[in-house]
């Protein structure tokens, strides 16, 4: 595995299957009374999120305190990023405190590959911009295989607002990479241009796509991130792609529905499909702590700089 | 070692744990992975087969509490831990294969704290190698072998390898 995690495209199949696997025994220290081990004792990981974020920032939080590491929080509110301070200075200043691990969520893509390039920390991408958030769709394909036992020949399709998802870019390469079979599906003005070349099928037809899938993955519709009108209202998105009671009955027996969070119900999932046990959001959150421990662990576990 | 051998060690092992313990009833084997899970299981055969009680067996991996994190090339290699009851007041035998600086036990007692307080600790090891680093001595060993300190010293188990024997190769 490489020194950092950027991009889905840094890891083989076979790391992917490593992390799961790995992420599989820190599962079970999640079910212990004391859920702590010592793993990573003495090694520090900050947190730096330019962006706000509530779950993935607690998520990797609780991920290096459960390894014993030492975790800072830094975010750009009422900090030396708020006074004008560069990122490249910040992140000079991070490194001077000793920092291992740096977990950087920034509104711009490509922001922690240039990051790696001034420091000598881990660096992890916890989101950055429109570009991956590998964290998170690594943690959708262990849930996808604790649930339904592999990933393989998996039929997923990925709805809403995949332009401006990094979750659907770093899933659909994980899972194409896997060996599933993923299907994109939107409205055409939110479906990227480019997605051929991902290796994924396209559709705009929610309905005739449901009853061949084993996951239905919904997007969040991210009203912060459109600039421009993708899609005449919100009610009319609801009504043509929503995921209601109707058309999750479309749906094999035993299919999933996940959804990376934050979710605003009523719109592309109706309140009540999100409640139903077929839906595993929750699941899916407290699978997140397991495999950021697992990367964190790979990362920070072997000795930096002759990884064999 | 020849699979007679292996089998005759674990045999007198299980006989000198119902001896010690008086018996098998707060008894349970925790076998560290990998190998030592194996060997753990066989023991409880060997207790079943003597006196016949059931005695639980769990698997712990040792990964995470090893002292020489970010010390070695990759991450090592991390294993499932299984025990499926309560080690608190109970007299938890540690299972090894092989016992060598001292420091996978420390591991493991720092494990098994962590998941509850075991009324007495007991380590039974198949093989005492020498070279100790640590003040741990086994209380049930299948054989003593004088080795070189950087000798090779492998347990190879039926459900893992095929067969049972205990190999010592020497270094060059």
């Amino acid at each position: 595995m490489n020194e950092h995690l950027l991009s889905m495209h840094d890891l083989s199949a076979a790391d992917v299957t490593r992390i799961l696997d790995t992420a599989e025994s820190f599962r079970e220290v999640g079910t212990r009374v004391i859920k702590k081990v010592p793993a990573l004792r003495g090694r520090t990981v900050v947190n730096f999120f330019l962006e706000n974020s509530t779950r993935t920032r607690i998520s990797f939080e609780l991920a290096a305190k459960r390894l014993s590491a030492d975790v800072i929080n830094f975010s750009a509110g009422g900090s030396s990023v708020a006074k004008g301070e560069s990122l490249k200075d910040t992140a000079l200043t991070l490194q001077a405190m000793g920092a291992d691990a740096i977990v950087i969520r920034h509104s711009s893509s490509g922001s922690p590959l240039q990051l790696t390039r001034w420091v000598d920390a881990h660096v992890l991408n916890a989101g950055d911009g429109t570009h991956e958030h590998p964290t998170q769709g690594l943690l959708d394909l262990y849930t996808m295989r604790e649930k339904l036992g592999r990933l393989e020949g998996l039929r997923v399709g990925i709805v809403g607002d995949v332009l401006h998802s990094r979750v659907a870019r770093s899933l659909s390469f994980g899972l194409v990479k896997m060996g599933a079979e993923v299907t994109l599906v939107g409205p055409p003005t939110l479906i990227p241009p480019d997605a051929s070349a991902w290796g994924v099928q396209v559709s705009y037809d929610i309905e005739g796509v449901l009853p061949k899938l084993d996951v239905c993955y919904v997007l969040r519709v991210q009203r912060e991130r459109q600039r421009l009108e993708y899609f005449p209202s919100v009610r009319e998105y609801a009504r043509l792609f929503g995921i209601t009671r109707d058309r999750v009955a479309l749906m094999p027996e035993g299919g999933l529905i996940m959804h990376p969070g934050p979710m605003n119900r009523g719109v592309e999932i109706d309140s009540d499909v999100a409640d139903l046990p077929r839906s595993v959001i929750e699941e899916q959150v407290t699978n997140g702590i397991a495999v950021r421990m697992a990367l964190l662990f790979q990362l920070l576990g072997g000795a930096k700089g002759e990884a064999a | 070692m020849e699979p007679d051998d292996v089998r005759r060690a674990l045999t007198r092992i299980a006989h000198e744990i119902l001896e010690r313990d008086k018996g098998a009833a707060d008894v349970v084997l925790v076998g560290i992975a990998d190998r030592g899970d194996d060997l753990a299981r066989r023991l409880a055969d060997e207790v079943r087969r003597i006196e016949g009680p059931e005695v639980a067996v769990g698997v712990l991996d040792i990964t995470f509490y090893r002292d020489d994190i970010g010390m070695r090339g990759d991450a090592p290699e991390v294993h499932e831990t299984r025990i499926p009851f309560d080690v608190s007041g109970k007299v938890v035998v540690l299972v090894d294969d092989v016992l060598f600086t001292g420091r996978t036990i420390r591991s493991a007692m720092d494990a098994l704290m962590d998941l509850g307080r075991p009324r007495k600790i007991q380590l039974a090891v198949l093989v005492d190698r020498g070279h100790r680093e640590l003040p741990i001595r086994a209380d049930f060993v299948g054989k003593n072998v004088p080795t070189g300190r950087a000798d090779d010293v492998r347990v190879l188990v039926a459900e893992v390898d095929g067969e049972d024997a205990v190999v010592v190769e020497g270094a060059r």
